[in-house]
């Protein structure tokens, strides 16, 4: 941005936000959910983060290096793509595809449009799809899924280190491509009878469950979040207007709202990467149309696609559309009247 | 007449089966005429016009011309045929008779003519069997263009959408220009990827 000469009248507001302060900030705001995750799947969550980070910022300073423009990598967004990346994925999954994923978020959907701020798509769901894509079996095999080690007590007579299973929504899916006709309110039940004992509305609430090693816990996300809330850094229309979609429109589907809310990626969806500031909508208008737009594509991959989640589809098709949204919500100028047609 | 096999058509060639992003078919047009949204929304409309046209008139040609003299081996050669000249006089007769119509379709309507996409449609139409074994009827495939033309437009709005943003973006001067686009075009085929094995039947 050095390059850009800000001429405007005064007054001017002085404000002490900046780019580095805030990405800072959120990082800082992913500690509780880091910690859940450590909590549950043991010391492999913060190598896989630690993995994710490193070549992120690695691979932003050499692609900086190389364009021979300033290097930027303290200003903690590739920290941050790294963390969410890292977020998003089993806690058994091979280690370098990981490197490879945040290599080609960092590399792909951000150095390659000039940068942060100039990106279309959220670099870390780039990651991810890049990952779901080149390495299917891995990133959504029940075998590198893993089941919390520690638990809160809800869980008695686990005494191997990890025991891999499929993550609730897995076995929703599973259990409605069995039989496609039913649709039960009590899709958590059904779930249990598939194998997976135990899993309450508590335990998707606070993590206790199998899933991406940050998605899973709700509480966590949520705790974050509100810190970024209070800070007013995280426009609250984007997770409200997209999880309360989401259950509007699981309910009218005759699902189960709560679980859809707690399961999967929802929360990290919601709170990080649909309300990342580059890659959303300007107004408020345009960020309402673009979380409702989310919950209608989440919901859809979940109850009719290929895949378990939708959240990070979602999210990335929406950020395909956001140029145009915000094409057509451009807010009235004040004390402007609407032309009237000369006839 | 089964009208969820009409809701099925739609969301498959709009999403799951997109023309450009999931087929990658016309692909031409879509980094051509991408630049302004302007022009972009003229291209979809000449592209869901001309899908229409050309699933109406293949089907008629497939069923009582190829099929009934078992003339099939012809059928690229007389799509591509059929679907050029009568493009080309409907033209000349719009520009006669709806000059309004002629100048904003402009130079998009002769640009698609002969585009794989448009052939594509008309082929696909013919070929695309229901779980059944039957196949397309005249109203399926002619409900197949349309919606093939307009999810083609979808993809090509937001491609413009995309790149009158890139036109401010700090790109690297190598990326510039056609390099970003055909990166942003596959991550948005990325992003349609999440309409993979959606089945809604």
């Amino acid at each position: 941005m050095d390059k850009m000469l800000i001429v405007s009248a005064n007054p001017h507001i002085r404000s002490k936000a900046s780019v580095t302060k805030i990405m800072h900030m959120v990082n800082l705001s992913l500690l509780p959910a880091l910690f859940m995750s450590y909590y549950y799947f043991g010391f492999r969550a913060i190598f896989l983060t630690l993995v994710s980070v490193v070549s992120a910022v690695v691979t932003e300073a050499a692609i900086q290096k190389f364009r021979k423009v300033p290097v930027t990598v303290s200003d903690g967004s590739a920290i941050l793509t790294g963390i969410l990346l890292a977020f998003n994925v089993p806690a058994y999954i091979p280690w370098w595809i990981v490197m490879l994923g945040s290599f080609f978020a960092i590399a792909i959907a951000k150095q390659a449009f000039g940068g942060l701020g100039f990106n279309i798509f959220n670099p870390a769901l780039i990651g991810r799809a890049f990952m779901l894509a080149s390495w299917p079996v891995e990133m959504t095999s029940n075998k590198f899924w893993a089941n919390p080690v520690a638990s809160f007590g809800a869980k008695t007579g686990q005494t191997m280190d990890a025991i891999s299973s499929a993550t609730p929504l897995n076995l929703v899916k599973t259990a409605l491509k069995a039989d496609p006709t039913q649709i039960t309110c009590d899709i958590l039940s059904k779930a249990n009878d598939a194998g997976y004992a135990g899993a309450t509305y508590w335990d998707l609430f606070v993590g206790n469950v199998s899933g991406c090693i940050g998605e899973t816990s709700f509480l966590a996300l949520l705790i974050g979040v509100i810190f970024l809330m209070i800070l007013g850094l995280v426009n609250w229309r984007v997770p409200f207007f997209y999880i309360g979609g989401v259950f509007v429109f699981t309910w009218l589907l005759g699902y189960d709202p709560v679980f859809h809310i707690l399961a999967g990626g929802l929360a990290l969806g919601a709170f990080y990467m649909a309300t990342d500031m580059v890659t959303s909508p300007i107004s408020n208008k345009g960020n309402i149309i673009f979380a409702i737009g989310l919950a209608f594509f989440t919901v859809a991959i979940r109850i009719w696609g290929g895949y378990p989640e939708g959240v990070s589809y979602s999210i990335l098709l929406m950020n395909c559309a956001v140029p145009l949204i915000n094409k057509f919500t451009v807010p009235k100028k004040f004390g402007c009247v609407k032309p009237v047609k000369a006839n | 007449m089964d009208f969820s096999h009409l809701v099925v058509i739609a969301v498959s060639s709009i999403f799951i089966n997109n023309f450009v992003l999931g087929r990658f078919l016309g692909i031409c047009p879509f980094i051509g005429v991408s630049k302004k949204i302007d022009s972009a929304l003229g291209m979809g409309m000449a592209v869901i016009f001309v899908m229409t046209l050309a699933s109406v008139v293949t089907y008629l040609i497939q069923t009582f011309v190829l099929v009934r003299f078992e003339l099939q081996y012809l059928q690229t050669i007389a799509f591509i045929l059929v679907i050029a000249s009568l493009v080309q006089f409907i033209e000349m007769f719009m520009k006669k008779n709806m000059p309004a119509l002629y100048q904003s379709l402009g130079v998009f309507l002769p640009l698609i003519t002969t585009n794989c996409a448009v052939l594509g449609v008309a082929i696909l139409n013919i070929d695309a069997t229901w779980a059944d074994g039957s196949h397309y009827n005249f109203i399926e495939s002619t409900w197949n263009g349309f919606t093939a033309g307009i999810g083609f437009t979808i993809a090509l709005l937001l491609m413009a959408g995309i790149r009158e943003r890139l036109e401010l973006a700090d790109i690297p001067e190598s990326m510039k220009g056609t390099p970003i686009t055909f990166i942003s075009a596959s991550l948005i085929a990325m992003a349609f990827l999440g309409f993979s094995g959606m089945s809604i039947m």
